[in-house]
């Protein structure tokens, strides 16, 4: 993946997209760059979402909803399927009308505007190509629909082509293309209209593996080019957290959490967007004291006690859950030094290798099993953990996140 | 893998084309037939398609039951196509179920009690019977074969494509005709041929909705075969059967070649 | 939950259908309280439009079920009916028991092939049915085709043309396609490793027959019957042209009170006990063809 230099964001003003940072995505994990326009309380978001309810037969599929997305943003919606996040966006394309709610986009209310006058344009998930038309007739579909001169059309679908790279298939029609091929087609022809914003509807179900991860990153050089606001709906988490700016994590027709990627996996909100995005290791405990900045839990079963941070941890006597990822767990054949804390006696139950991971489920007293990621970083080691192992498990009090819900 | 047919198949098969497709077969021999008699074979002949020629009745008949066919399954097309589009797209409307109901009745009522229902509508509204109350009647009950044509082709037509159209600035109309109905198309032109087959076919409602001057062919052919086997008749039957065969023939090869030039454009692999 | 059309598409075959489908409906049943009269239109009473609403009151006064007794006290319609039932029964049975094998036999053959085949069946429904039923003419009279080859075998010839047997062949004839489309479109899609499974785990061939094809084609079986079955029982083609006088069916009673006795009321009290006769077998195939779509989705 090569990012053409692009000059670097200044501040936090949303302005014209094209100003996005370009390295902003290279170190993932760490502070990324500024963009940041949602901290900004004087940037104006692009679409707003305010108390949307979509029901279906009396089951609410989409729950007052309230959501802003800014100018520029690549924001996914990220859920299981059935969670609503279809829904919301097709209301935002106009496909469903909210029973409750609003929804402006760029300050206009969209209430009563049909989908073909709306200035967003959307990627369907079945790719939705006009079979009986070629590659450079679906493109400029909707560049006649909008009545721009011949000339101007052509010239676009050129353009768009040539963004796309498929212009030696221009001639074609979509059932002699591969799959990678329609989805850029289908690409092409929702961003010929320079769109206010585009919606992706599951843009990568549809490819295999390899090609989805390549996928991904030419949405994202491709968002940066053109500098449009995109808002993709996924369940698969991976893909959020690869391409998104901001992920809503939601669940039963209601936003369950709202932050960056990094943000939603190292501090999830629940056990629920825990669960949802990657691995992790819950244990049912009660606040036993709290000596800032660390705060003592004990197990329901009372065959363990922790030693988290104290950062929003609720009053002692409070039920919790204490939430570890795999791969912030240790595991070692010996007990750690002495004074280490959150140490956990247990015996190798499966092993699971994978290459560069080796996963190892291992169980503690009271038959509760957890699962401890490590990577491979040496080809051989001197006393690999076999089944059946005592091996004692270990994580640093900061490698805890406490959760009340 | 599939097994092949056993021999029992393969019998059952045989014996049974043989039943579906012997009479036919022999009707147009006989057609052929120089002698009058259908067991005695007198030489290969064209000599009854020549009578045919002579009969202005017959060919009077023909003549009004082609232009009935055209005008109803025309009609019907439209409507039977707006049937289904009402079905498939319409939601659940309230009568629904009244309207399906009208839509697809006629498919299983027996022709008898349409043609008789048909007679005292037009009784009763004072219509002179004839032409038009023929053409109403085929294209009552000719729209059904079509929105059940339709609508099959309808309820596997991806819904994605009709939004993606509205997605891309058209209007609901406009996504319609310039999305939907190309890509119907081949179901409404054979919900098209159905119509006019079944139209040129009837004789049953026909004649309950018939009146002077409007003999269509088939109460033509009725009322000569009801007098036995002439050979006349099976001249006018061939014609009909080779015109149909004709039509369906065209017909399965323009599908063939649209979707064989689609499958042997240049294909190029990717990964 | 139910709302106006999202489809203005409904208006015109609504209007269209209602006017020329479902109000005559009304008439004939209307028709069928009237009584009969030398007179044209030749039935009585009729609305006299300018009468006003005592006028109506005398036309509905004058509405009774004369017609429905007449149909039950006369053997010949009773006769009629049963005639009708029977041959429909069997004229089914016949159907399913020839076309069954044939469409296994179609399933089971290259997809190329099959889809001949199909075509195959489906050719003779475009074909007029008027002359495939009047070739049979030619087949089954005395000095007919069928007689010579009995002839050629040494066998006595028989005389088929207007017995009930002939109007059974035409019944079949007429509608195996009917029959053999909907077997085919079950057997077809049913998938074929299933069998597989079945031999796999001990079952000899007949065995996974009658536990595994037979069940999931019945779908089909059903659709098939009924679409057969429907249709037979007003038939008035075939009984006219190949039946005597023993095989006198419903459609052409209907239709000989009509055009030859001019009793319309009467023809029309015939046709509404068709039409309730077939209300059950019609809402069933409705009912199955529903389910069907459901689970095609």
């Amino acid at each position: 993946m090569s990012r053409p230099p692009a000059p670097g964001r200044a501040g936090k003003t949303a302005k014209p997209p094209e100003a996005k940072g370009g390295g902003r995505r290279l170190n993932i994990g760490a502070v990324r760059s500024t963009f940041a326009p949602w901290n900004d309380p004087d940037a104006v978001p692009l679409v707003r979402f305010e108390g949307v309810t979509k029901r279906f037969g009396g089951q609410a599929a989409v729950d007052n909803v309230s959501l802003d997305i800014y100018p520029g943003e690549f924001f996914a919606l990220l859920g299981p399927s059935g969670c609503g996040k279809t829904t919301l966006m097709r209301m935002l394309a106009g496909f469903e009308t909210p029973d409750a709610g609003r929804i402006t986009l760029a300050g206009q209310d969209l209430a009563g505007v049909p989908p073909h006058q709306r200035p967003v344009n959307m990627m369907f998930q079945s790719y939705a190509l006009f079979p009986h038309l070629t590659v450079e007739q679906n493109i400029a579909f909707g560049l006649k629909q909008e009545g721009l001169p011949r000339g101007e059309i052509a010239a676009r679908v050129l353009e768009m082509l040539d963004l796309v790279k498929l212009t030696p298939f221009a001639r074609r029609r979509p059932d002699q293309l591969s799959g990678g091929q329609k989805q850029r087609v289908a690409l092409a022809r929702a961003v010929a209209r320079k769109p206010k914003m585009l919606l992706l509807d599951e843009p990568l179900g549809a490819l295999d593996k390899k090609l989805r991860e390549e996928t991904q990153f030419e949405l994202m050089d491709l968002q940066v080019e053109l500098g449009v606001t995109f808002l993709i709906v996924t369940h698969d988490q991976e893909e959020a957290m690869v391409m998104a700016d901001r992920i809503a994590v939601m669940g039963e027709g209601r936003t369950v959490q709202v932050g960056r990627p990094e943000e939603i996996y190292e501090t999830p909100s629940s056990r629920y967007v825990a669960e949802f995005l990657g691995d992790v290791n819950l244990f049912e405990t009660r606040v036993e004291t709290i000596e800032h900045p660390m705060a003592h839990l004990q197990a329901k079963d009372a065959t363990a006690g922790f030693y988290v941070l104290d950062d929003d941890c609720p009053d002692p006597g409070s039920t919790v859950w204490l939430a570890v990822r795999p791969e912030k767990m240790r595991i070692s054949l010996d007990p750690p030094a002495d004074g280490a804390r959150n140490v956990l006696a247990g015996e190798i139950w499966d092993i699971g290798y994978t290459g560069d991971w080796t996963n190892y489920i291992v169980e503690l007293p009271g038959e509760k099993l957890v699962r401890v990621a490590r990577a491979n970083s040496q080809r051989f080691v001197e006393r690999p953990i076999g089944w059946d192992d005592k091996v004692w498990v270990s994580f640093d009090p900061d490698a805890g996140v406490v959760l009340t819900s | 893998m599939r097994r092949g047919p056993s021999w029992f198949n393969l019998v059952s098969i045989t014996l049974g084309f043989a039943f579906l497709y012997l009479p036919i077969v022999l009707l147009v021999a006989w057609s052929f037939n120089a002698s009058k008699l259908v067991t005695v074979w007198g030489g290969f002949s064209t000599r009854w398609y020549a009578a045919l020629l002579q009969d202005e009745q017959l060919l009077a008949a023909a003549w009004v039951t082609v232009r009935v066919g055209l005008l109803s399954a025309t009609i019907a097309t439209v409507l039977g196509t707006l049937a289904a589009i009402a079905l498939v797209r319409g939601g659940r409307f309230r009568g629904r179920t009244m309207f399906s109901g009208m839509v697809y009745a006629p498919l299983v009522m027996p022709e008898v009690i349409m043609g008789l229902a048909l007679l005292l509508l037009f009784v009763a509204m004072g219509f002179d019977r004839g032409f038009w109350t023929v053409m109403l009647a085929h294209t009552t009950f000719t729209l059904s074969y079509v929105a059940v044509v339709v609508h099959s082709r309808l309820v596997t037509f991806d819904r994605a494509l009709e939004e993606a159209a509205q997605d891309l600035g058209c209007t609901p109309a406009q996504s319609f005709l310039k999305v939907t109905l190309p890509n119907i198309f081949p179901a409404v032109l054979a919900g098209w041929m159905l119509a006019f087959t079944l139209s040129l076919d009837d004789l049953v409602i026909a004649s309950f909705t018939s009146g002077p001057g409007a003999t269509t062919l088939p109460m033509r052919i009725y009322s000569q075969v009801r007098l036995g086997v002439t050979p006349e008749i099976n001249a006018v039957c061939t014609l009909l059967i080779a015109v149909v065969a004709t039509g369906i023939i065209i017909f399965s090869l323009t599908q063939k070649w649209r979707t064989g030039a689609a499958a042997r454009g240049p294909r190029q692999e990717v990964s | 939950m139910t709302s106006r059309p999202r489809s203005r598409a409904v208006i015109l075959p609504a209007i269209w259908l209602g006017v020329l489908f479902a109000f005559p409906f009304l008439l004939v049943f209307k028709l069928s309280l009237s009584d009969s009269a030398l007179a044209m239109p030749p039935y009585a009473p009729q609305i006299d439009w300018g009468g006003g609403l005592a006028a109506i009151k005398t036309f509905f006064a004058a509405l009774d079920f004369e017609m429905y007794a007449r149909l039950t006290s006369d053997r010949l319609y009773l006769d009629a009916y049963l005639t009708s039932l029977k041959f429909a029964a069997g004229g089914t049975l016949i159907a399913l028991l020839v076309g069954y094998p044939m469409a296994y036999g179609m399933a089971r053959c290259k997809p190329a092939t099959r889809n001949i085949l199909l075509m195959l069946v489906i050719l003779p429904f475009w074909t007029s049915f008027l002359i495939r039923v009047y070739a049979w003419v030619g087949i089954l009279k005395p000095e007919g085709l069928l007689n010579v080859f009995l002839g050629l075998l040494g066998l006595d010839p028989v005389s088929l043309l207007y017995t009930p047997t002939a109007v059974q062949i035409g019944l079949v004839y007429s509608y195996l396609p009917f029959m053999v489309l909907p077997l085919y479109a079950a057997l077809e899609r049913m998938d074929h490793t299933l069998l597989e499974a079945a031999a796999d785990l001990g079952s000899p061939p007949w065995r996974s027959f009658w536990q595994i094809t037979w069940p999931l084609s019945l779908p089909g079986v059903v659709a098939g019957c009924l679409l057969c079955f429907i249709p037979m029982v007003g038939e008035f083609v075939i009984p006219d042209l190949l039946g005597g006088p023993g095989s006198l069916m419903i459609g052409r009673s209907i239709w000989m009170e009509f055009f030859a006795n001019r009793d319309w009321p009467f023809a029309s009290a015939v046709a509404i006990i068709l039409l309730f006769t077939l209300v059950l077998p019609i809402v069933l195939y409705q009912r199955q063809q529903a389910r069907a779509l459901e689970a095609g989705r």
